[in-house]
């Protein structure tokens, strides 16, 4: 059973990371990745955000949309929710711990338009190892950590380049992106083995 | 080119503000749908109706919608016409409603389509509001294609229309030396940064210094974040920028 939770971390994290993966969340990968405490504050930010937008929007899906069919509300109902509870979390931070807004509060308001929390939110709806909501919270957290661990990483990448010459047409955003699909690579080999590691294969 | 002209409005989304090759808006959909031709093309047209639907809608409401409370408003909007979108879809092409799946409800979160409502449609008529959201779906659908085009023929050496009900096309030599890489995330990655070269290198080098930094104008949150939060690019912002910025800032002391 350990193993099983193990498991739908891990490919969160690694296998099914969601910024170098799947492709989303790619507006923030680029944008805060140039120094390392600015993107982890985001990705502290992207995941308590996903695991809060999962824990209301999975027994909304579960005990509303479904129970009342109306499960073509889904995309409405859950940006919706979305953008409600940023906004919520941001007014709660701001009031009782100042110091925790201080250091991620202006990244809260960026994160509504994050298409990794809305995917994550629908995703969760459609993934085999989903099975009840204790599931779907774990999912959402690997995927949040994967998120962290992506930013964190490409951080560092990041600031070598911008010590590294290369030609002017590259220079910027072509270079970063160029960068970004290495780190895919690398990224790449975890597919298998975290199947093979917990001998889920 | 009168820059004022119907036709100039249309233009420029498609050549000379490139949503995705020049502004560097919607990265996430870029890269995931530009797999295939078919869902390329297939997001291409869902973002572009549901682009020119919800700026005319938002220039029609623009005198009604409060300041303050607008972005919800605009995600309102947008959220009701991917919703019917995706309807249409499940009703009548439900292999395209399959192919993009959850891409069909991100475009919600489309940078663009908010984009577009915060930048132009609050500011401008329903006719002009609607003619911007044509230009830059179609650069949109132009730059995702062209992505498309590059990934899908060279790395798998054919063209896959089986969504379409179709046989898919081989083609002769590519079919045997492919780089399947360029399917995948890695390849999506490198494609989309050797294209934002390629149009830095040939493009009008006006724009050049905007598209060193990711742009703001997308964001939602740039008006609350003062736009440092992203990318401390705060002196790289463009006078057109600033001047929304103070025109702004004299609005809300109006009010």
């Amino acid at each position: 059973m350990l193993k099983e939770l193990l498991y739908i971390v891990l490919v969160g994290v690694f296998a099914n990371n969601y910024v170098l993966q799947q492709t989303t969340g790619i507006c923030p990968f680029l944008g805060v990745s140039k120094k390392i405490d600015q993107a982890s504050g985001m990705g502290i930010a992207v995941t308590f955000v996903m695991l809060v937008a999962t824990a209301v929007t999975y027994p909304i899906q579960k005990h509303v949309l479904e129970a009342f069919n109306l499960e073509y509300l889904q995309t409405i109902v859950f940006i919706l929710v979305i953008a409600a509870l940023v906004q919520f979390v941001e007014i709660v931070l701001k009031k009782f711990i100042p110091a925790l807004y201080k250091s991620l509060g202006v990244y809260l308001p960026l994160i509504t338009t994050n298409c990794a929390v809305l995917g994550i939110a629908i995703d969760n709806l459609s993934y085999e190892y989903v099975t009840n909501y204790g599931t779907a919270l774990l999912s959402s957290l690997g995927v949040g950590l994967g998120f962290l661990f992506a930013m964190v990483l490409f951080a560092g990448v990041r600031s070598r380049i911008e010590n590294c010459p290369s030609p002017k047409a590259i220079q910027g955003l072509p270079i970063t992106l160029i960068a970004a699909s290495i780190v895919s690579l690398a990224f790449y080999g975890f597919a298998g083995v975290i199947d093979g590691m917990l001998g889920m294969a | 080119m009168n820059k004022n002209s119907k036709l100039w409005i249309v233009l420029k989304g498609i050549i000379a503000e490139n949503p995705v090759l020049v502004l560097v808006l919607g990265t996430c959909p870029v890269l995931a749908v530009s797999t295939s031709i078919v869902s390329a093309i297939s997001m291409g047209i869902a973002a572009t109706l549901v682009l020119i639907c919800s700026n005319t809608l938002i220039s029609l409401l623009r005198k009604i919608i409060p300041d303050t409370v607008r972005i919800p408003c605009y995600i309102v909007v947008i959220a009701g016409f991917v919703t019917i979108i995706q309807m249409l879809l499940q009703a009548f092409l439900p292999d395209i409603y399959t192919l993009l799946g959850t891409w069909l409800s991100l475009i919600v979160v489309n940078c663009i389509i908010l984009g577009r409502a915060e930048m132009y449609a609050r500011k401008n008529g329903p006719l002009d509001s609607a003619l911007d959201g044509l230009g830059m779906g179609i650069g949109f659908l132009v730059a995702l294609l062209a992505m498309a085009a590059i990934r899908e023929i060279l790395g798998t050496g054919a063209i896959n229309l089986t969504a379409l009900g179709m046989e898919s096309i081989t083609i002769p030599v590519l079919s045997e030396y492919n780089i399947p890489l360029l399917t995948s995330a890695p390849g999506g990655f490198l494609v989309y940064g050797i294209l934002i070269a390629v149009v830095n290198m040939i493009g009008p080098k006006k724009g050049a210094e905007k598209r060193k930094n990711f742009s703001c104008e997308g964001c939602p949150s740039a008006s609350i974040c003062g736009r440092v939060s992203c990318s401390e690019n705060a002196e790289l912002v463009s006078a057109s920028e600033n001047n929304t910025l103070v025109e702004n800032k004299t609005e809300k002391e109006e009010a």
